[in-house]
C-alpha cells in the first residue's frame, strides 16, 4: 500500500464479502425449496428469497468495483484520494440503504420490477452514494495522472451510474417499462461493468506480470471497444419478445454475437500477459483468480450466451432453464471472480503483510468454479429438457418441472460445494493462520512499476 | 498489428465507434417506443384497471416467482399468455372470476408442490391484475411463446 487513503478499499471488501456470504446462504435457500418446495412456502416465499439473493449479489459486487476504485486510483493517479471522509459517508450510505432494503423485503415491502425491488428512498440513496463517489474518484483523477485505465473505469463508473436514472423511468405501458428496464439491466452487465471489469483485468495483469503498460492499455482499449461496439446494439436480443418492432430479432442476433469478442479477448489477454511477463509475482492466487475469471467470464458470458442468443433459438429457449444456467456461470465469472481476484491481491496489502492462505484461498477457487461449472451443465440439461417439452411439444409448466427434480437436486449439490467454497475463501481474507503451506514472497514487490 | 494499431489510435476508434454505436441506438428506441404505443399494444386500451394492475403486480414482486414475456424467475408458470391459457382473454368477467377463484384457492398445501403463498386482495386489485394480464396478453410478441403452455 503506497498511499493512505487506499485503505478505506478494505472496509468496502469487508462489507462486500459480508453480503458476499448472505449473497450464496440466500441462493442456498432457494436450491433448497426446488427440491422441497414447501418448506417454508408460509413464512419466507420464494420470491422474497429471490429479491434478497440477487439484490445482495448486485450490491456486494457494486461494493467491491468502488473498492478497487479507491484501491487503484491512488497508485494510477499517483495521489491521495480527494476526500477518504466523503468515501467513508459513501459506504455508510449505501449499507444503511442495502439493510434497510433487506428488513424492507423481509417486512413485505418492495416494489415489482425484476432486480430494481429496492423502495424508492434507497434508490435514492445509491443515487446519492453514486454521485458522491463519481465526484470523489474524479476529482482525484483530475489532480493527478490519467492513464487509459483510469479513464475506462471512470468512464464505466460514469455511465454505469447514469443509467441508474432509468431505475426511476417505470412507464405504465409494459412494453416500454420493459424496454427501459433493460437500459439498466442489459447496458450495465454487457456493456458498461464490462468496461470496469476490463480496467480493473488490466490492473491486475500489470502488477502481477510485470508487462510493459503500452503493451497493456492497448489491449484494454481494443477490448472496451469490441465490448460497447457489440454490446451497445446487442440489447436488442432482450427485445425479441416483449412487444417491440421485429427487426430487433436481426439486429439483436448478429450484435449479441459479437458480445462473445470482447470475453475471448480477455480471455487472451490475460494469458499472453502471464505468458509475456517475466516478474514471478509472490501472489499466486490472485493470478489464479485473474486467469480463472476471464476465462469462466469467457464461457458463462460468452458461450453460454452465444448458445441461446440467435432469435431462432431463443424463440423456444427464453426464460426457460438455460436462461438461468448463463446467468449464473456468467455473473460467476465476470464480476464474481474478478471481485475475488482484486480482494485477492489487495487484502495482504491492504492489512500491510505478505500474500496470507494462498492454499486455502486457491481451494477455494477450485471448489467455487467447480460447483458454478456443474451447476451450470446440469441447469442446461433442465432447460433442454424443458425446452423440448414444455416449448415444443407443449406440455403444461407445472407437469414439466416436476419431470426436473433430479437436475434440482444436483443444482442443490453443486450449490453447496459454491457454498461451502466462498466461506472458505472469506475465511482465509479474515483469519491469518500462523503456518503457511506455500512461502509467502515480499508484501510489496517493485514499487511503482 | 504494433506499428499500425497504436494505443492513440485504440484509443479514438473506442471513442468514436462508442459513440456512433449510441446515436444509432438511440434512433432505433426513439421508433420502437412509437411503435409499442401505436401498433404492437395498441389493442386495447391502458384503462385505470390495466394500470392499477400493474401497481397489484409490482407491488406484491410476482416477477420473482413467475415470468411475463418470458422475462422473471422461471419458478412459476408464464403469464404472459395466461388468459389464453385459461380461455378467457376476450372476456373481461370470466377473466376476473377465473383469476379471483385461482388466487383465493392458493397456497393448495399439497405436498411436494411448489406453493403460491395467499393474497388478501381487494376485488378492485383482482379486477385490475385480470385486466393487466389480459392487455399483457394482446400483445404483439411477434408469436412468442411458441405455444399455449407459455
Amino acid at each position: 500500500m503506497k498511499y493512505q487513503s487506499q485503505k478505506v478499499a478494505l472496509y468496502y471488501f469487508l462489507a462486500a464479502m459480508a453480503l458476499f456470504g448472505i449473497q450464496v446462504l440466500g441462493g442456498l435457500l432457494a436450491g433448497w425449496i426446488y427440491v422441497s418446495p414447501n418448506f417454508l412456502a408460509e413464512i419466507l416465499p420464494f420470491n422474497v428469497i429471490r429479491m434478497i439473493h440477487t439484490n445482495a449479489l448486485i450490491v456486494w459486487l457494486l461494493l467491491g468495483f468502488f473498492g478497487a476504485a479507491y484501491f487503484l486510483i491512488p497508485e494510477e493517479s499517483e495521489r491521495e484520494i480527494w476526500s477518504t471522509k466523503l468515501a467513508y459517508i459513501q459506504l455508510v450510505i449505501l449499507l444503511v440503504g442495502t439493510l434497510g432494503a433487506v428488513g424492507s423485503y423481509l417486512a413485505g415491502i418492495h416494489g415489482g420490477r425484476e432486480f430494481l425491488e429496492q423502495p424508492l428512498w434507497v434508490k435514492f440513496g445509491i443515487l446519492v452514494a453514486a454521485l458522491i463517489f463519481l465526484l470523489n474518484v474524479s476529482m482525484t483523477v483530475l489532480a493527478g495522472k490519467k492513464t487509459a485505465i483510469t479513464n475506462v473505469l471512470l468512464m464505466g463508473l460514469w455511465l454505469l451510474s447514469l443509467l441508474w436514472i432509468f431505475a426511476f423511468i417505470n412507464p405504465d405501458n409494459l412494453s416500454l417499462d420493459k424496454m427501459y428496464w433493460w437500459f439498466v439491466v442489459h447496458l450495465w452487465v454487457e456493456a458498461t461493468w464490462e468496461l470496469v471489469m476490463a480496467a480493473i483485468l488490466a490492473f491486475l495483469l500489470l502488477k502481477l506480470t510485470g508487462v510493459d503498460r503500452e503493451i497493456v492499455e492497448k489491449w484494454l482499449y481494443v477490448i472496451v471497444a469490441t465490448a460497447l461496439f457489440s454490446g451497445i446494439l446487442g440489447t436488442g436480443h432482450h427485445f425479441y419478445w416483449i412487444g417491440l418492432p421485429g427487426y430487433w430479432q436481426w439486429v439483436g442476433s448478429i450484435f449479441s454475437t459479437f458480445e462473445v469478442v470482447p470475453f475471448f479477448l480477455m480471455m487472451s489477454f490475460a494469458f499472453v500477459m502471464v505468458w509475456k511477463g517475466r516478474k514471478n509475482h509472490p501472489n499466486k492466487a490472485a493470478l489464479l483468480w485473474s486467469l480463472g475469471s476471464s476465462t469462466v467470464a469467457f464461457f458463462g458470458a460468452g458461450v453460454w450466451g452465444f448458445l441461446h442468443t440467435l432469435h431462432g433459438v431463443n424463440f423456444y429457449s427464453h426464460g426457460t432453464q438455460i436462461t438461468a444456467a448463463h446467468g449464473h456461470l456468467a455473473f460467476y465469472g465476470a464480476y464474481v471472480a474478478l471481485n475475488l481476484a482484486v480482494f485477492s491481491y489487495a487484502m495482504p496489502m491492504l492489512r500491510e503483510r505478505a500474500p496470507y492462505n494462498q492454499v486455502l484461498n486457491m481451494a477455494s477457487f477450485w471448489l467455487m468454479t467447480g460447483g458454478m461449472a456443474f451447476m451450470t451443465f446440469v441447469l442446461t440439461f433442465a432447460g433442454t429438457i424443458q425446452t423440448h417439452m414444455q416449448r415444443v411439444i407443449g406440455d403444461y409448466y407445472m407437469n414439466v418441472q416436476e419431470s426436473l427434480s433430479v437436475f434440482f437436486l444436483m443444482r442443490f449439490g453443486a450449490g453447496t460445494a459454491v457454498v461451502i467454497g466462498a466461506l472458505l475463501f472469506i475465511y482465509s481474507m479474515l483469519v491469518v493462520r500462523k503456518t503457511e503451506v506455500i512461502p509467502p514472497g515480499s508484501a510489496n514487490p517493485v514499487p511503482g512499476e | 498489428m504494433a506499428e499500425i494499431l497504436t494505443k492513440s489510435r485504440a484509443r479514438n476508434i473506442f471513442y468514436g465507434g462508442s459513440i456512433f454505436f449510441v446515436v444509432i441506438f438511440v434512433g432505433m428506441t426513439v421508433h420502437s417506443h412509437r411503435y409499442v404505443v401505436q401498433t404492437s399494444t395498441a389493442g386495447m386500451a391502458l384503462s385505470e384497471d390495466v394500470v392499477h394492475g400493474k401497481h397489484v403486480w409490482e407491488k406484491h414482486s410476482c416477477i420473482n416467482c413467475h415470468s411475463l414475456h418470458g422475462e422473471g424467475a422461471y419458478f412459476a408458470p408464464e403469464l404472459g399468455n395466461v388468459m389464453t391459457r385459461w380461455g378467457v382473454q376476450d372476456s373481461p368477467e370470466d377473466a376476473f372470476e377465473f383469476l379471483k377463484g385461482w388466487i383465493e384457492s392458493q397456497p393448495s398445501g399439497v405436498e411436494g408442490r411448489r406453493q403460491m403463498p395467499r393474497y388478501d386482495l381487494a376485488e378492485e386489485d383482482i379486477r385490475g391484475l385480470a385486466e393487466f394480464l389480459r392487455w399483457a396478453d394482446q400483445t404483439d410478441t411477434q408469436g412468442w411463446p411458441p405455444n399455449d403452455a407459455g
